[in-house]
């Protein structure tokens, strides 16, 4: 019965993802994917992995749809979303089935991995979800980088603003017609939206969730708000954004540096004290994990495109 | 049996993804491509992990850091092709163009 359901599943997943590459049309593509998001979270899911799942639905489906329809309406003002009739490419065929013949040959050809155990070191770290022991205290140095990365994505796309656009709200300027579908859910949805946000955070020390999942849906909630006009969109200079944006690394840094100090050294928590570290890190990092992605995906400052 | 199943899915994927990212001009949809590969490797991955003794943490974590890193390089290419557009006109790259 579940192997009938997986089957299903993996169906599902590859006829979507086939969709998204040989459906005719851009605008159709973005949408197969967000849909192909929502399914890969159930195939993970189905392999027990809820966090991976959790992020993959919030990250990969959610922010990564948005930014890919707000990419093709920008597009299509600028008269770039039309596409070329799309012809099979045999060289490119060739090359794509032999990557997927050699995956599948390695799955076979790979011993089966013998994972380190963590239940000894679990008790140690203070949390009680093994993924966010990893994620902030085994392994804290990756997810220190990937905070940094992340601002360095942003400051990335800052500098393809324009000089006399650097000054003006960042991204588009969004309009909601007053009682209209968005301007009502820009209303209901942020309350039911910070609590969930808000309780995957917490909830992460101990069960599924974790800054990322939580920061995520925070950041929906604040892309909605700003969508509806109900927040006016942020400008470059404002110093509490630029502050939300290096409060995560910098409290990070801190506590690194501490640990360095005061225990076995760089981003090292001594047990005692691992809970609240990682309780106070994962707030700082949700902070600027959620302003990060919402600037990230509404773009640099923009002024429309009449002036283009 | 599932395992293998989603491992395999997974390969597919990348193939999927692979051969829109030489096949597709339109930048936007090589974005998507890119995000297929990624997530084919990450499911190929997870399920490798899976296969040991229960379930394994760390392959967990790095995958969630990798798909909060390919949403970032999606933004930011995302961003660049707006650019060539507004620039160009277009969102092929010049020598795509010429071929078309």
């Amino acid at each position: 019965m579940s192997v009938a359901l997986d089957i299903t599943l993996c169906a599902l997943v590859l006829g979507v993802g086939w969709a998204t590459v040989a459906g005719h049309g851009v605008f159709r593509a973005v949408i197969f994917f967000i849909t192909y998001g929502l399914l890969l979270a159930i195939v993970w899911a189905r392999l027990g992995a809820y966090d991976v799942a959790l992020a993959e639905a919030a990250i990969s489906a959610g922010l990564t749809g948005v930014l890919l329809l707000a990419a093709h309406g920008r597009l299509r003002r600028l008269n770039a979303s039309q596409e070329v009739p799309l012809h099979l490419n045999l060289p490119a065929a060739v090359v794509a089935v032999g990557i997927a013949a050699g995956l599948g040959w390695a799955w076979f050809a790979l011993p089966a991995p013998t994972a380190p155990d963590l239940s000894q070191a679990l008790p140690q770290s203070g949390v009680g979800n093994p993924v966010t022991a990893v994620l902030l205290n085994f392994r804290a140095w990756d997810t220190l980088l990937e905070s940094v990365i992340l601002l360095a994505a942003l400051l990335g796309l800052w500098m393809l603003a324009r000089d006399h656009a650097w000054d003006k709200p960042l991204g588009l300027p969004y309009h909601a017609r007053p009682g209209g579908v968005l301007a009502s859910f820009g209303r209901v949805l942020p309350p039911i939206g910070l609590i969930f946000g808000v309780y995957l955070v917490w909830a992460g020390a101990d069960t599924t969730g974790g800054a990322f999942q939580g920061g995520t849906v925070l950041a929906a909630v604040c892309l909605v708000t700003i969508m509806a006009g109900v927040l006016h969109a942020p400008r470059v200079e404002q110093a509490a954004w630029r502050a939300a944006l290096v409060l995560g690394p910098g409290v990070f840094v801190l506590s690194g540096i501490a640990g360095a100090v005061f225990a076995q050294g760089f981003l090292a928590l001594p047990p005692a004290l691992a809970k609240p570290a990682i309780v106070t890190i994962e707030a700082a990092l949700t902070v600027s994990i959620a302003v990060t992605l919402v600037l990230l995906v509404i773009g640099p400052p923009d002024e429309g495109e009449q002036d283009a | 049996m599932s395992l293998t199943l989603f491992a395999l899915t997974g390969a597919a994927l990348v193939g999927l993804g692979v051969y829109g990212l030489l096949a597709r001009p339109h930048m936007l949809r090589r974005i998507i491509a890119f995000n297929l590969i990624g997530s084919g490797l990450f499911l190929f991955f997870g399920a490798a992990a899976a296969r040991g003794t229960g379930l394994d943490p760390i392959p967990q974590a790095l995958i969630i850091t990798g798909i909060v890193v390919a949403l970032s390089a999606s933004a930011l290419a995302v961003g660049l092709v707006v650019a060539l557009a507004r620039s160009s006109g277009t969102a092929y790259l010049p020598d795509e163009e010429g071929r078309l």
